[in-house]
């Protein structure tokens, strides 16, 4: 039975689904569960944003709170996975990886490369992403290029409340390192979410919405604006095929190369840094094996090459628009060789 | 005061030390070959810490070693030959030739590998107590770092969390006077690593390294703390390594004669044998059995490594994910 649930509540279902599943899964971040050695409630705050509030309640001391310690608790989680645990680790925020990127690169990444195919590392780390919140320059970016990056790891970044279920549901199952992207901005979304447990598959994108006269491939909450730049240029009589990888590692590249073929033309919207981001990543797969059937330049709307500013005037202009999309769409529509 | 141990455990204690001393000279000279690639760190008389603790240790409970890691691998019950074999990143090495040096590695041993980042082992180690505990195994969980790692923030967060979390971690803190070329003397504040214990809320001791019965009594009862709910253990052992940082290394940031000294008077083996057969619990021709088989057996581990192929073009690509699509 489906019924509307936001992104945050369809993650904490997702948690606690599989928590009750598989008595493996634990989760642990810093004020995962909230107050834990206070003289007030426990259960505080369940995360920093709540999204893990009540599992407390159901699981115990299976969901812990952590110290401020990402090192220590995100590589604790990783070796608690290679010795047969399923943790769901929170790191708050993806600007904090810099204080822990170590244990998730060098360590989960390649404990199975390196020890010859012989480590299992079911280890998630969950971790929140995005601007529009006006959190500044360190608590506001978009890092998944770089994980993406790193063979050993797959990179998952749901758009939506279903797909947000589904995914995490198939990250804490997956025997590799998950990194999982939650945009901040996306958890109050509502949409309708099955009840039941279920997983949505990797490397499987979701074509959102068919159109045959261009492609855009729009990641994380990149989704709703491209969405949006789709409804404006439906209503000139442009019709926009919108893609949703969905995940970014493994990629479906033939999803993407299907449409472009079709289409001939290409915009990728991607909220993160211009360079080497997973629109670029996109850009190249696409030139390389889509040339010939490319009819315009394959063209990124993406974030400035600037940290991500606080004031709202500033950030609102940082943040590809539904207005940018739809005009960069139509210059690559009107291109003539 | 010396522990009691039976003769089983005594020769055990030997030939892990001697297996781990006869090893890493072999690779010594076979690395001034050339046929030896990459980076290679010895723990030559180091011998009596990973012996002394891991005698404490069974098969499912977990080690994570550090860069200078043959000896925690050795005395976690590795094969001589597989682990020879991926020094010399051969298809038949315990990696498949894929790790080296750096990375040897064996989960089935719980040995968690060697680690090429100096303090990487800390946070790693708290995870496997943390599965012990979920799981109720009454497993234990070692990390072995040096003075170099002691300073690392992973180590230091990894303290805290294991006392707050009360793990059954014990972390043993090899202090062989260097980090790469600098002095422990210098890079450590407080001077002996153990005092940091302290500050974590957990038990310390300093324990000489040389000395196989004063590290084997001192990790008893870490490692007794640590299986019986105690939490975790800070254990300093104070040693010194015969080779340089990595093989290559002149070490001229060290005294003229200072190996050659810690050679003719603070080497474990020598201090061991003078001990058992001093007091007749072994006999002088026992050891030299022990000696004579550990030298074949590392000859042949040469000898396999070696004959053995290398990986080939296909290996390149596998053993990245379980699954990817």
């Amino acid at each position: 039975m489906a019924r509307k649930i936001s992104f945050k509540q369809a993650i904490n279902e997702a948690i606690a689904q599989e928590m009750g599943r598989d008595e493996t899964v634990i989760a642990m971040g810093e004020d995962n569960v909230g107050g834990m050695g206070g003289d007030g409630e426990k259960d505080a705050w369940g995360g920093v944003l709540g999204v893990t509030k009540g599992l407390y309640g159901k699981y115990g001391d299976r969901i812990m709170d952590t110290p401020i310690s990402e090192s220590a608790f995100i590589g604790a989680a990783i070796g608690a996975a290679v010795c047969g645990l399923r943790p769901v680790a929170e790191l708050m925020f993806v600007d904090f990886m810099g204080v822990c990127f170590d244990q998730i690169f060098n360590q989960a990444a390649k404990f199975r490369y390196m020890f010859g195919g012989k480590a299992v590392t079911p280890v998630v780390i969950r971790t929140m992403i995005g601007a529009g919140f006006r959190a500044a320059a360190q608590h506001s970016q978009c890092l998944y290029s770089l994980f993406t990056h790193i063979p050993g790891l797959k990179c998952v970044i749901p758009s939506s409340p279903y797909d947000a279920k589904g995914l995490l549901i198939q990250s804490i199952r997956d025997n590799d390192p998950v990194i999982f992207f939650e945009h901040k901005l996306l958890y109050g979304l509502e949409s309708d979410v099955p009840e039941e447990s279920y997983a949505i598959p990797f490397g499987e994108a979701n074509v959102i919405r068919e159109g045959d006269d261009v492609t855009i491939v729009a990641i994380g909450r990149m989704v709703h604006v491209a969405q949006q730049a789709a409804d404006d240029l439906a209503k000139e009589g442009i019709q926009t095929e919108v893609i949703d990888p969905r995940t970014t590692s493994p990629l479906d590249v033939d999803t993407i190369l299907d449409s472009v073929a079709n289409t001939g033309r290409l915009v990728i919207v991607d909220e993160s840094h211009p360079r080497c981001n997973v629109g670029t990543d996109i850009a190249a797969l696409v030139g390389q094996k889509a040339f010939g059937d490319l009819k315009a330049p394959v063209t990124i709307v993406s974030a400035p090459h600037v940290p991500v500013p606080f004031s709202d005037s500033l950030e609102d202009l940082y943040i590809p628009s539904p207005a940018r999309v739809k005009a960069v769409t139509k210059e690559v529509l009107e291109y003539s060789k | 005061m010396t522990p009691q141990l039976d003769k089983k455990l005594l020769l055990q204690a030997y030939s892990t030390m001697r297996r781990i001393r006869d090893f890493e000279e072999r690779v010594h000279l076979e690395f001034a070959t050339g046929e030896i690639p990459g980076f290679v760190h010895l723990y030559a008389g180091e011998e009596a810490s990973a012996t002394g603790v891991i005698m404490h240790l069974g098969k499912e409970d977990y080690v994570a070693s550090t860069h200078r890691g043959h000896g925690h691998c050795i005395a976690k019950g590795m094969q001589l030959r597989t682990m020879m074999a991926e020094i010399y990143g051969k298809k038949t090495g315990i990696c498949g030739g894929k790790g080296g040096s750096m990375h040897v590695a064996d989960l089935d041993l719980g040995m968690m590998g060697a680690n090429g980042i100096v303090g990487g082992g800390g946070p790693l180690i708290c995870g496997a107590a943390l599965a012990a505990k979920v799981k109720k195994t009454n497993n234990v969980a070692v990390c072995f770092f040096g003075d170099g790692g002691s300073n690392q923030g992973t180590i230091l967060e990894s303290l805290n969390l294991a006392s707050i979390w009360q793990l059954p971690a014990i972390f043993v803190a090899e202090n062989n006077g260097y980090a790469e070329a600098t002095s422990s003397r210098w890079s450590v504040a407080t001077g002996n690593i153990a005092d940091r214990g302290a500050a974590f809320g957990m038990p310390s001791a300093i324990v000489d390294g040389h000395d196989f019965f004063a590290v084997y009594e001192a990790a008893g009862e870490a490692v007794k703390r640590a299986r019986s709910g105690g939490g975790p253990s800070l254990l300093e052992v104070k040693v010194n390594r015969y080779f340089g940082h990595f093989e290559g290394d002149q070490q001229t940031y060290r005294g003229p004669d200072e190996v050659k000294k810690l050679r003719e008077t603070r080497d474990c083996l020598v201090l061991f044998r003078q001990k058992v057969t001093n007091q007749g619990e072994l006999t002088n021709e026992e050891l030299d059995q022990i000696d004579n088989e550990v030298k074949a057996e590392v000859a042949e581990a040469v000898d396999f490594a070696k004959g053995s192929p290398k990986p080939e073009a296909a290996d390149l690509l596998t053993d990245v994910y379980v699954a990817y699509a």
